[in-house]
């Protein structure tokens, strides 16, 4: 994979595919990125677990933190990883301890460590470094255009009715991508809940 | 179409605009609304702690306008961007993000006046202090960085000679300055240069001019390329540090490459207020859709009206980048191969008269301060745009005394032709 510039189509695979994401240094401070990250995401319909021994016995939007990926006891599709670049390796290499092993690790904006990605990729892992899945999530939805953000998407189709005032759908044409269907089960799972 | 990437035809008609979801409406409706409610006492929370996208008031963003920052963010190649009252709004928004009083910032010399009176006058009672250098002499952009210098700026085509920037040189400067270079690319568009294939940081606006195109409605943008580290040094505190308005956010940290675009619009357009009419977005957003045949058009018939200019023999000089003779053809041919743009100056044998007589005649080209109509205009720029300027800096900036600027229009060349040849006869 070439960690410069990932196709549409592989982001969007990941989005739509991922169903549970372990955050590792995921933060209760609510200006924090990752606290962004969380919440967007859990409201996406995401199976969300925050990771940081420095929060265990405390919740964060009413997810228990737990000390490390290992605690987790469940398999996790995702980990995503708000931690600096020197501090990735001892993670990815956690990650790939787990049974089953998780199907994507994310590294989050500003996070990169080729050695690691490459360990991990080695594995069958699908690995994303340096983006933010919020950002990421609300680009090809074409949610984060309400920002004047270039989602890289055109779609002539009637977009779907909004979920919480918002526009949800990842089914448009990417300026260099391909086809999805995640947000549709985030709206699905809005509905359900309502 | 999975890995194609659409054209720029293309992207003028669709990008950023999608049918609305609750009527069908394939136009961009018009959201003429101040407010967005909220779902909730949380939504309402989340929206103004930026942790959601979303609307709240059309002084930080409107739906409409969002469909116009979208489209040109595609156009110009960038990560995002943001719709502002006017081109000089897009201009004070930009530098604030970037300078702290008594910082500098670098501007060819080479730029529309009003500009060089924002940038000379209004901006020095900011603490923002102008530097001004040679377009025609990259080494005079070298001389006069300082450590307190925050960006550099240029015009791609520049005002009013219609001359070419060596953009790709000029970055190479602000690269090693460790600073942002910002192109203003109204008088080109996207459609005949994109700044940031050639190493711009930050693209501005005034999409009163050939973006919107038909001279109806003010509007200005920003786009950010989404290429410049904000987080060195704390050079840029606005976007490197954390943001008392905003309970401690970093800006760059949580918006990644269109930070800039994001700090132009929840510290610049939220605090200084220079909203752009949803009203004004709507007829912008309609006159790009047609921009490529616009320009081309705008094109040809500029260099047929230069070529009809520099052969007549009451005109002493042409400057015009189309021309093959013209000192800027070959810049010319690099960064605007589909056509130099379609304002550009002449001056007479026979002064600032033969200038004020011409403007007079004239029956078809309209006598006022604009340029990138479908009509075309003239004006003498030493007696309006750059009267403020004294005769050495008019010199300067290509508006000498016996200068008329002419914005070539997309009626018939041939008509265009002849309203000149009866207006300069005796």
């Amino acid at each position: 994979m070439n960690h410069d510039a990932y196709p549409d189509n592989y982001i969007r695979g990941i989005l739509n595919s991922v169903k549970s994401i372990a955050m590792v240094g995921a933060s209760p401070v609510n200006v924090r990125p990752s606290y962004f990250a969380f919440k967007y995401l859990m409201q996406r319909g995401y199976d969300m677990i925050p990771v940081n021994p420095g929060h265990v016995g405390k919740e964060l939007l009413g997810k228990p933190f737990v000390a490390s990926l290992s605690d987790i006891g469940r398999p996790v599709d995702m980990v995503d990883i708000f931690r600096n670049s020197s501090h990735i390796m001892p993670v990815v290499e956690e990650a790939l301890t787990l049974d089953p092993l998780p199907k994507v690790i994310w590294m989050q904006l500003g996070a990169r460590d080729d050695a690691a990605a490459a360990k991990a990729e080695s594995v069958g892992i699908k690995v994303v470094m340096n983006r933010c899945p919020k950002i990421e999530y609300g680009r090809l939805s074409s949610e984060i255009s309400w920002m004047g953000v270039n989602s890289r998407t055109l779609s002539s189709k009637r977009a779907p009715a909004p979920t919480q005032g918002m526009r949800l759908s990842l089914n448009r044409m990417s300026v260099g991508g391909g086809d999805t269907a995640a947000s549709d089960r985030a709206a699905k799972n809005k509905s359900e809940q309502s | 179409m999975s890995d194609r990437l659409p054209g720029f035809s293309t992207l003028a008609v669709h990008a950023g605009a999608q049918p609305d979801p609750t009527t069908g409406a394939r136009a961009t409706p018009i959201y003429q609304t101040t407010s967005f409610v909220f779902n909730d006492a949380d939504h309402a929370a989340s929206l103004f702690g930026l942790q959601a996208f979303g609307n709240i008031y059309t002084r930080i963003g409107n739906p409409t306008n969002a469909v116009l920052e979208e489209r040109v963010a595609a156009l110009e190649g960038g990560t995002a961007a943001l719709a502002v009252a006017s081109g000089h709004a897009a201009q004070v928004v930009v530098l604030q993000q970037l300078l702290q009083p008594g910082d500098e910032f670098i501007a060819a010399r080479k730029l529309y006046g009003g500009s060089i009176n924002q940038f000379t006058h209004a901006f020095k009672s900011f603490g923002w202090n102008v530097v001004w250098a040679d377009p025609d002499d990259i080494a005079s952009f070298e001389r006069a960085v300082t450590p307190r210098t925050k960006a550099i700026f240029i015009e791609s085509i520049a005002n009013p000679a219609g001359s070419i920037t060596d953009i790709e040189a000029i970055s190479t400067v602000a690269r090693k300055a460790g600073v942002p270079l910002i192109v203003d690319n109204t008088l080109a568009s996207p459609y005949l240069i994109r700044p940031i294939d050639h190493g711009a940081d930050i693209v501005v606006h005034s999409l009163t001019k050939f973006l919107g195109g038909h001279g109806n409605s003010l509007g200005g943008i920003i786009v950010d390329a989404g290429t410049f580290d904000w987080s060195t040094g704390g050079k840029y505190p606005m976007l490197s540090e954390p943001r008392p308005e905003y309970h401690g956010i970093r800006l760059q940290e949580t918006f990644g490459n269109f930070a800039f675009a994001i700090a132009c619009r929840v510290l610049g357009l939220r605090d200084l207020g220079p909203a752009l009419s949803p009203f004004n977005a709507f007829m912008i957003l309609t006159g790009i859709e047609t921009l490529p045949l616009r320009m081309q058009k705008h094109c040809d018939n500029a260099k047929a009206v230069a070529e009809y200019l520099a052969g007549h023999p009451a005109v002493a000089s042409v400057s015009y980048a189309g021309l093959p003779s013209d000192r800027y053809n070959q810049l010319a041919r690099k960064y605007a191969p589909k056509g130099a743009g379609a304002v550009f100056t002449f001056s007479l044998k026979g002064g600032y008269d033969a200038g004020v007589s011409l403007v007079s005649k004239l029956q078809l080209f309209s006598h006022l301060a604009n340029v990138g109509d479908t009509r075309s205009l003239v004006i003498h720029p030493a007696s309006t745009t750059h009267s403020q300027l004294d005769d050495a800096a008019k010199i300067k900036s290509g508006a000498g005394p016996d200068v008329v600027r002419i914005s070539v229009g997309i009626e018939d060349k041939e008509d265009l032709i002849a309203d000149l040849e009866q207006a300069l006869g005796t």
